[in-house]
């Protein structure tokens, strides 16, 4: 009795379910976004209340062409997967490679960005609320970033060793969409930060 | 359509030496082993949390007692509600989860079997990394202790200034690790639910249990969430000279209430909604009819999902927050108690009419429902906020979240070891033993928490360490720690009874109980690929048509 089955209807599969890739990946943007929906509502909480400067106003400047990198770098994100799609390899590599080119330029912007702040505007993370709520959003964001960019980087190596062909053409757009989802954060960050906080 | 029985050989017949076994648990991924280890080591968890209630009840026991010192008192109260949330509640759901929901929907595992045992690991070290405070909180400047800030952690008390040494840091690094686990595991469960169903059941036909769990997992999703962020400003504040919860630097203590309870209050249905799940398998199986109004239970669940995340400042009435905030915390909290008694008036008319059978399981599920409805009601008195500015911080507040979380969560907990016993060990419980349990837990919980109410009424604050004589609490708390005794016997008479069931009780068999959902189709305990051949499922009862094949539930559904 121990070992035996009760005896079930068997047929064969033919219900159509999502794929648990993207199901799962939407689940992590869903919690992602949670967690960066905190740290927005405590920037715009804090705007204006910090007791010393230096201020947003003084010191922050739109990086608007750092930010035209990462929003693009969407798009050529888009390009290679539809390339891997059709079993481009060659061209899906290069627009792989241009995307995280991109991303690498946005983090140069927000290295030189917090270097001028730091050593040349005296703001760090403890000056005041203002650099706390700052590098802790922009830092955060900037943390999605580098781990996007060594997940693509990890995909760019594959596809240089030949190991990447059309049927990955799923795996690779699951990534994309988390590559998607740190572009559009940013969207948020940016407005927040360099329009609402000025 | 295959109609043979299928016996397989017992695989596992040689003797393994206990370092394989050992090697074969640690490093597997399959959702059942991964299921028990979460019960085992949220067993522990309960049985350490539990020594830790015990001790503080001890202290309390009469007026000017001196049992613990005031430093202990705090460490205990903060490690024994920590503790029971994160890393005994917790790791128990998601053990259930982790063992059925595969079962239930007819899968042969999790869609994630890896990320699965990483999450069972991450929560694991978060428990381990929170009881290490005992021996490195102080780091280099001595012997260590343990966190001492209340499980909720207000600012400014979490601030360097006033928790010196590392014991906070340690509190908030297990919280971070083990929520890591959390919202790994509810990913996925929710790529589970979504898509690794058998062959015919839609969503609209799967088990209560897995519609439950889902909804479980969106809210641990999205209110887990906010506490990693919480507690990731918490370290910057604590590591790097932040600000956020500093209010010399224009910071504000208050946020954190907010952060934190926009996981707190979610955090109760994450932990109660699995509690429904077993009522919702468990009634209908010892009441032998089909759950009623499914398609209600449903929509109150999903409802519950919604309105919690939109409750959360109820916990901060004595705050002083607007009159408009308050209105709306009001309104938002009596709008859940509607959703939570459509569930109950379905339990019951579960129950209406049908053939109840009182074994054990069946006990703890019948006490969750007059139990929970209490925990409600009290919950709904303080959710008037004139009413909370005078128990606020009071033992009423304290009586009535142990009426939910042990007289509602604990009582569906045991139901379900006791019914799901025989499926994951093959053996079947003592029913002696499962009602003498039930009875000594029954009458040790109303000794504690039914007269734990009345000292808060008449005032008694939470977290004093002792009291003056000749305040009228005296007798009530006395009651009160005698209840814990009973209570600390129930434990011991579950934990024999496992014990010896498991090596001395009778065959299961499969299906003890005559039930209807998918996992009682498998041998007891199921082997590892789960399903021999996937089923194909017409109703939410497959057992039930395939058992009585002239009236089938399809055709009615």
């Amino acid at each position: 009795m121990n070992a035996t089955y009760i005896p079930l209807e068997q047929q064969p599969v033919t219900a159509q379910l999502p794929e648990r890739g993207r199901v799962a990946m939407f689940a992590l943007i869903a919690a992602e976004a949670a967690i960066f929906t905190i740290f927005v509502v405590a920037y715009i909480f804090y705007i204006g209340k910090s007791l010393t400067g230096p201020t947003p106003q003084d010191v922050l400047a739109a990086p608007i062409l750092y930010s035209i990198c990462l929003l693009s770098s969407s798009v050529t994100i888009h390009l290679a997967v539809k390339a891997l799609r059709v079993g481009n390899v060659g061209i899906f590599s290069w627009w792989w490679f241009s995307t995280i080119a991109l991303g690498v330029m946005f983090l140069y912007g927000t290295a030189t960005e917090w270097h001028r702040l730091i050593y040349k505007e005296g703001l760090t993370i403890s000056t005041n609320l203002f650099g706390t709520t700052y590098y802790s959003l922009v830092g955060l964001h900037g943390f999605h970033v580098v781990v996007g960019l060594l997940c693509l980087t990890l995909v760019l190596g594959f596809a240089l060793t030949g190991r990447v062909k059309q049927e990955h053409a799923y795996r690779v757009d699951v990534l994309s969409l988390y590559w998607h989802f740190v572009d559009a954060v940013w969207v948020v960050v940016f407005t927040v930060v360099y329009i609402v906080g000025r | 359509m295959s109609t043979d029985s299928i016996t397989w050989p017992q695989a596992e017949t040689a003797a393994h030496p206990f370092v394989d076994k050992l090697h074969e648990w640690v490093t597997t991924v399959d959702h059942k082993r991964l299921g028990i280890l979460y019960m085992v080591y949220a067993m522990t968890f309960l049985l350490i949390a539990g020594i830790e209630a015990m001790i503080i009840r001890i202290q309390l026991i009469r007026p000017h007692n001196d049992f613990i010192s005031p430093q202990v008192f705090n460490r205990l109260f903060t490690m024994h509600g920590t503790t029971m949330i994160f890393f005994v509640i917790m790791p128990f759901m998601f053990g259930f989860a982790n063992y059925l929901i595969p079962l239930m929907i007819g899968a042969r595992d999790m869609a994630f079997p890896r990320l699965n045992a990483f999450s069972f690991w991450m929560t694991a070290f978060g428990g381990l990394l929170l009881y290490f405070s005992l021996v490195g909180a102080n780091g280099l400047y001595g012997a260590g202790n343990a966190p001492d800030v209340g499980w909720f952690a207000y600012a400014p008390l979490t601030s360097r200034t006033f928790s010196v040494g590392h014991s906070t840091d340690f509190w908030t690094l297990a919280l971070l690790v083990s929520g890591f686990g959390s919202i790994g595991t509810a990913i996925n469960i929710i790529a589970t639910v979504f898509c690794m169903r058998c062959p015919g059941m839609t969503l609209a036909k799967m088990p209560l249990f897995a519609w439950l769990n889902l909804v479980m997992a969106g809210l641990a999703i999205l209110a887990v969430s906010p506490l990693t962020a919480a507690q990731i400003m918490l370290l910057v504040d604590r590591y790097l000279g932040g600000h956020f919860f500093d209010t010399q630097a224009g910071g504000s203590a208050v946020i954190w209430m907010h952060f934190f309870w926009v996981f707190g209050h979610p955090e109760v249905y994450i932990l109660v909604l699995p509690a429904f799940a077993f009522a919702s398998e468990i009634i209908p199986v010892f009441s032998r009819k089909p759950i009623f109004g499914y398609p209600v239970m449903v929509g109150a669940t999903v409802a519950i999902g919604f309105i919690s995340m939109s409750v959360w400042a109820h916990h901060m009435f004595t705050v002083g927050m607007s009159a408009a905030a308050n209105n709306f915390f009001v309104i938002s909290t009596m709008a859940i108690a509607v959703p939570t008694g459509i569930k109950i008036f379905n339990w019951l008319a579960t129950m209406w009419g049908g053939k109840i059978e009182f074994k054990t399981p069946m006990l703890f599920c019948v006490a969750f429902l007059f139990q929970f409805l209490i925990a409600g009601l009290t919950g709904v008195m303080q959710g008037a906020a004139p009413f909370d500015w005078h128990l606020g911080n009071s033992y009423f507040v304290v009586a009535h979240f142990h009426y939910v979380i042990v007289g509602g969560i604990l009582f569906c907990l045991f139901g379900a070891f006791y019914y799901w016993f025989p499926k994951m060990s093959g053996k079947m419980y003592s029913e002696t033993l499962g009602k003498l349990h039930f009875w000594l837990f029954f009458i040790g919980f109303h000794l504690t928490f039914d007269f734990m109410h009345i000292p808060g009424l008449l005032g008694m604050p939470r977290r004093i360490y002792t009291y003056e004589p000749g305040r009228g609490w005296d007798t009530w708390n006395l009651i009160v720690t005698i209840g814990v005794f009973f209570q600390a016997a129930g434990i011991l008479v579950f934990l024999g009874n496992l014990l010896w069931s498991y090596s001395r009780g009778k065959a299961a068999g499969s299906d003890p109980w005559d039930a209807w959902t998918l996992e009682w189709s498998t041998p007891s305990p199921p082997p590892a690929y789960n399903f021999f051949v996937i089923p194909t499922v017409k109703s939410r009862r497959p057992l039930w048509d395939l058992k009585h094949p002239a009236d089938p539930d399809w055709e009615f559904e």
